[in-house]
């Protein structure tokens, strides 16, 4: 009895230490740093000093996943340098990445757009980036959205906004100022005026903010050097003169909560309206359904600059990445060169963030876009703004469908976000 | 396996007794090498396995409190299937295991998470911030020129050798500010040599890659200065730390204006003026999430307004659904209704619907201008179904309705089929009506079978998140409450809001409202079944 013991423990043993050991050598996938193990070298010969090796981690939304696949797939071809590139959903990257970061399950490198970053920096999520001279080469807006506090935290890679997108065929000639612009879609006698999209629910300050800001009334007071600060400027007269224009125009029906942004693209592609405020994700869909469109700024409405929040979309590192060198390589020796740069917009389509590439384009939807940004701002991405989305939204369909009084909803909604701010 | 077999000794002596027969040899799987031992066998051999790579990969992170539970389990697990007692943990086993990591963990966690300021700004251990601070707040100095260089050993100690935009070779370690050295030898802009020293090649500097981007080589003595780092190890250039830390103190020093920062009791480093710097990092904070959810001038407000209307959604929802269902189960229960097996199948149509894509297409359907109610429904009325606060909650309850009523439907038919026919064919006999044996036999035979169900369908609707969600998104929102929240908002969404939605995400503060509303739908089930077994009694 007790040796048939011994021998059921001894095989248990046994098995548990081959399994071990199987287990160990999974453990030791993490970059492999013996360069003589590699047999084959690099070929783009981009590495001064031997072959990398190892492998980087990248995360990615659906939007963005096909096209940091096939960029990596260059740089292991180039560096032998091994690259998974990981899905996750648009919604949760920014925060997953703030949770998986501590317990150390973070990637090494996260794609996306900029209006995360405050947040990251607040949580010690994020490394630093050292572009050296290359910053230069970068344009402004795409700079300044990865930097933040005068630290530059990723390397830019292209930069997006709305603008006003026209439908050529119904007309050809677009005034100057909203309200003339309105006059005269609606004189086309197209069902609707102007398409900007919104939500039953939320509305859409983002589609809505070009409009805004022709009133002078940013979200965020921005300091000297062009951050921006925690202080809401969208009060005041300015806000209010915008809140009575909202009012207005929804009463008009030019702006109505109901038109989704499904709606509103089924609705241009149909030719059921000359304009729309919208990004370049829509202008290739309507381009490829043959239409003829033109890309131009938002005309004011209150008189100053339409000003189109500018997203920055770029490549940023985990601070606490175990690969600090093979992550540097692939940012500030590869994705911040010309050629990638170039590549990156063939894949993706947007305005690059490099000055040189976005000069060369020869694209006029996309220098539509670049113009219309050019008097664009970034995104705030300091943490506060997330604070301000929500009420924001909120008070804005109140306002459109008339269903509080546009003063004093606005001031409201002023007040909540200053309220929010301080309490976090 | 059969009965036999595995039959515990106990019941074995006992027989033995009575029949006053020598008791057979106690075989057990323990003992006996057949084909179920060997099942067993492997079957163990695969959970040690998986749990030791569960050990390794978990020390690996260092998450020794995973260690720790995973050996316990394991030895609990083979403790348990290869002794010859312990028949009934052998079944209770993997239960308990489950119980514990998916039930009580988790409740614990929360628990612990709720007492704790985990959040933005709060993220992680207080290493990490000072780490974050540090290296957020290192920067190049400006026009400070790219010097090529490359690592270097002296004995453990790792090092910097640039060439100097003069020409000379500088060479330092973190203790040793950098110094010209004279002799080292440069070929082509790379120096190969440096007395003293080894040159690391580049596979060596991948292997301490880490070491490497964090080592900083003084220009001087003088902190402010500057020291030279590199982020790829081929350039060099000098970046200066705006922030010192000092271990023995625990303080952090800005080198720039002098202040010092210490740490406060809310995870964060502060001066004396008041000024945080982030990153924070985790702390206990007491009670203060609790107390946050009633004294909070910004969540309280709302927070009895959204009380107030779960208890009347989960209530109500409860009632409507149960009301339909039953009302449909009736009616279809009457044998004189022809093709009932074609209506009832119909009936159970949108209990096959998923929830989460029915929620929203109700949401399309109450658009207020392309909506198909508005629309075709009603000839082109502008109802704002889900604007109007009323309109929203009654949309809310009317959706949730269609949603939940065919499972009332299924659970009803069944439980008036199990009434038995001479019940009710005898109170026909004593001269009731139709109502009157609803009232009196039907509804209350039918209830102690369905109160149950009903209670946890109560529980159900008081976290009914994903409906609320997908419909309403808890709107439309209070335009006065300082916090998002709407007409339709439940705990559960509210929770959500306050915790992700409104500014910064507050884990802590979520984790005790969850707890909050866990004790409340456990109080209304204690409560709920301590009735149904009066209801039994009937």
């Amino acid at each position: 009895m007790t040796m048939r013991r011994s021998i059921t423990i001894a095989a248990a043993a046994g098995l548990t230490l081959t399994l071990a050991a199987c287990g160990g050598g999974d453990g030791g996938s993490e970059p492999t740093t013996d360069a003589q193990e590699t047999t084959d070298s690099a070929t783009g010969g981009a590495t001064e000093g031997g072959e990398l090796t190892g492998t980087l981690t990248i995360w990615a939304d659906e939007t963005r996943v096909d096209l940091v696949e096939d960029i990596s797939a260059e740089f292991t071809a180039e560096t032998g340098v091994e690259v998974e590139v990981v899905q996750k959903a648009s919604a949760d990257i920014g925060t997953e990445f703030i949770t998986a970061v501590p317990s150390g399950e973070g990637p090494d490198i996260i794609v996306s757009a900029h209006d995360g970053l405050g947040g990251w920096v607040t949580n010690g999520v994020v490394g630093t980036v050292e572009l050296g001279d290359t910053a230069e080469e970068f344009s402004p807006a795409a700079l300044a959205g990865v930097t933040y506090d005068g630290q530059v935290y990723g390397v830019p890679y292209a930069i997006e906004n709305i603008a006003l997108v026209r439908n050529n065929e119904l007309v050809s000639e677009t005034p100057a100022t909203w309200d003339e612009l309105v006059a005269q879609a609606t004189g086309l006698g197209t069902e609707y005026s102007v398409l900007v999209q919104q939500d039953p629910a939320a509305s859409d300050p983002y589609h809505l903010y070009p409009l805004q800001t022709s009133f002078g009334a940013p979200v965020f007071a921005q300091s000297a050097d062009g951050s921006y600060t925690s202080e809401l400027a969208m009060g005041g007269e300015q806000g209010v003169a915008f809140a009575e224009f909202l009012a207005a125009q929804g009463a008009a029906g030019v702006l109505d909560v109901n038109i989704t942004a499904d709606v509103a693209k089924e609705a241009f592609l149909a030719g059921e309206s000359a304009y729309m405020v919208t990004g370049p994700w829509n202008v290739t869909e309507f381009v490829d359904a043959g239409l003829d469109v033109s890309v131009l700024p938002v005309p004011t409405a209150g008189g100053e600059e339409a000003q189109p929040f500018v997203g920055v979309q770029g490549f940023f590192p985990n601070i606490d990445s175990e690969n600090a060198l093979l992550v540097n390589e692939f940012l500030v020796n590869f994705i911040a060169t010309p050629d990638v740069q170039t590549q990156l917009f063939e894949l993706g389509g947007r305005v690059p963030a490099m000055t040189e590439v976005a000069e060369g384009l020869d694209d006029p939807i996309l220098e539509g876009f670049n113009e219309a940004g050019a008097t664009g701002v970034p995104m705030p991405a300091i943490p506060e703004m997330s604070a301000v989305w929500e009420f924001w939204g909120a008070a804005e369909v109140d306002i459109i469908t008339g269903n509080a009084p546009a003063a004093e909803r606005w001031t409201t909604m002023v007040e909540n976000v200053e309220a929010a701010i301080a309490a976090n | 396996m059969s009965n036999r077999d595995s039959a515990p000794s106990g019941t074995t002596r006992r027989r033995g007794a009575s029949t006053d027969v020598e008791p057979r040899p106690n075989e057990s799987h323990a003992r006996k090498i057949g084909p179920g031992f060997l099942v067993k066998l492997v079957l163990v051999a695969l959970v040690d396995a998986l749990g030791v790579y569960g050990v390794f990969a978990a020390s690996a992170v260092g998450h020794w409190g995973i260690v720790a539970f995973l050996v316990v389990a394991l030895v609990v697990v083979n403790v348990v299937y290869f002794s010859r007692r312990m028949i009934p943990a052998k079944y209770l086993v993997p239960g308990l295991l489950f119980l514990l990591v998916y039930q009580l963990f988790v409740m614990l966690y929360t628990g612990y998470v709720s007492f704790t300021n985990y959040g933005d700004g709060h993220n992680s251990t207080k290493e990490d911030a000072i780490e974050a601070i540090l290296l957020q707040n290192d920067r190049r100095v400006e026009d400070s020129p790219s010097l090529p260089l490359v690592v270097v050993r002296d004995g453990d100690a790792l090092g910097f050798a640039v060439i100097e935009e003069d020409g000379d070779v500088a060479v330092g370690t973190a203790e040793q500010p950098l110094e010209v050295v004279d002799d080292a030898v440069v070929e082509d802009d790379t120096i190969v040599e440096v007395p003293g020293y080894d040159v690391l090649s580049f596979a060596q500097v991948v292997e301490v890659q880490r070491e490497i981007t964090d080592l900083r080589v003084p220009l001087s003595d003088d902190p402010n200065e500057g020291a030279l780092r590199t982020q790829n190890g081929s350039v060099g250039f000098i970046s200066r730390s705006f922030y010192v830390y000092d271990e023995a103190a625990d303080t952090m020093t800005n080198t720039d204006t002098g202040a010092v920062y210490r740490p406060n009791d809310e995870g964060n480093f502060v001066n004396d003026e008041g000024q945080e710097l982030t990153p924070g990092w985790r702390v206990a904070v007491g009670l203060d999430n609790y107390s946050a959810m009633f004294t909070d001038s910004r969540i309280s407000g709302s927070f009895f307004q959204v009380v107030a209307w779960t208890f009347a959604f989960a209530g109500l929802s409860v009632l409507t659904t149960f009301g339909v269902g039953l009302f449909f189960a009736i009616v279809f229960n009457d044998p004189r209704i022809r093709g009932r097996k074609v209506y009832r199948s119909l009936l159970i149509l949108p209990y096959a619907f998923p929830g989460f894509l029915a929620a929203l297409v109700w949401r399309g359907m109450l658009n207020e201008r392309f909506g198909f109610i508005n629309e075709v429904l009603l000839g082109g009325a502008s109802v704002p179904w889900l604007s109007d606060e009323w309109l929203a909650r009654f949309s809310v309850l009317f959706v949730n309705t269609w949603l939940g009523f065919p499972y009332m439907f299924l659970i009803c038919t069944g439980a008036l089929q199990s009434i038995p026919g001479d019940v009710i064919e005898s109170a026909r006999m004593d001269g009731a009506g139709p109502l009157r044996i609803f009232r009196s036999m039907t509804l209350p035979l039918l209830l102690v079978s369905t109160a149950p169900l009903l209670i946890s369908t109560f529980a159900f609707n008081f976290n009914n998140f994903t409906l609320i969600y997908m419909l309403t998104g808890g709107g439309p929102n209070f335009p006065d409450a300082p916090i998002p929240v709407g007409a339709t908002d439940i705990l559960i969404s509210m929770v959500y809001s306050i915790a992700f939605e409104g500014g910064s995400r507050d884990y802590g503060l979520a984790s005790a409202m969850s707890i909050m509303i866990f004790i409340v739908v456990g109080f209304i089930s204690y409560l709920g079944f301590r009735r149904t077994r009066t209801l039994e009694e009937i």
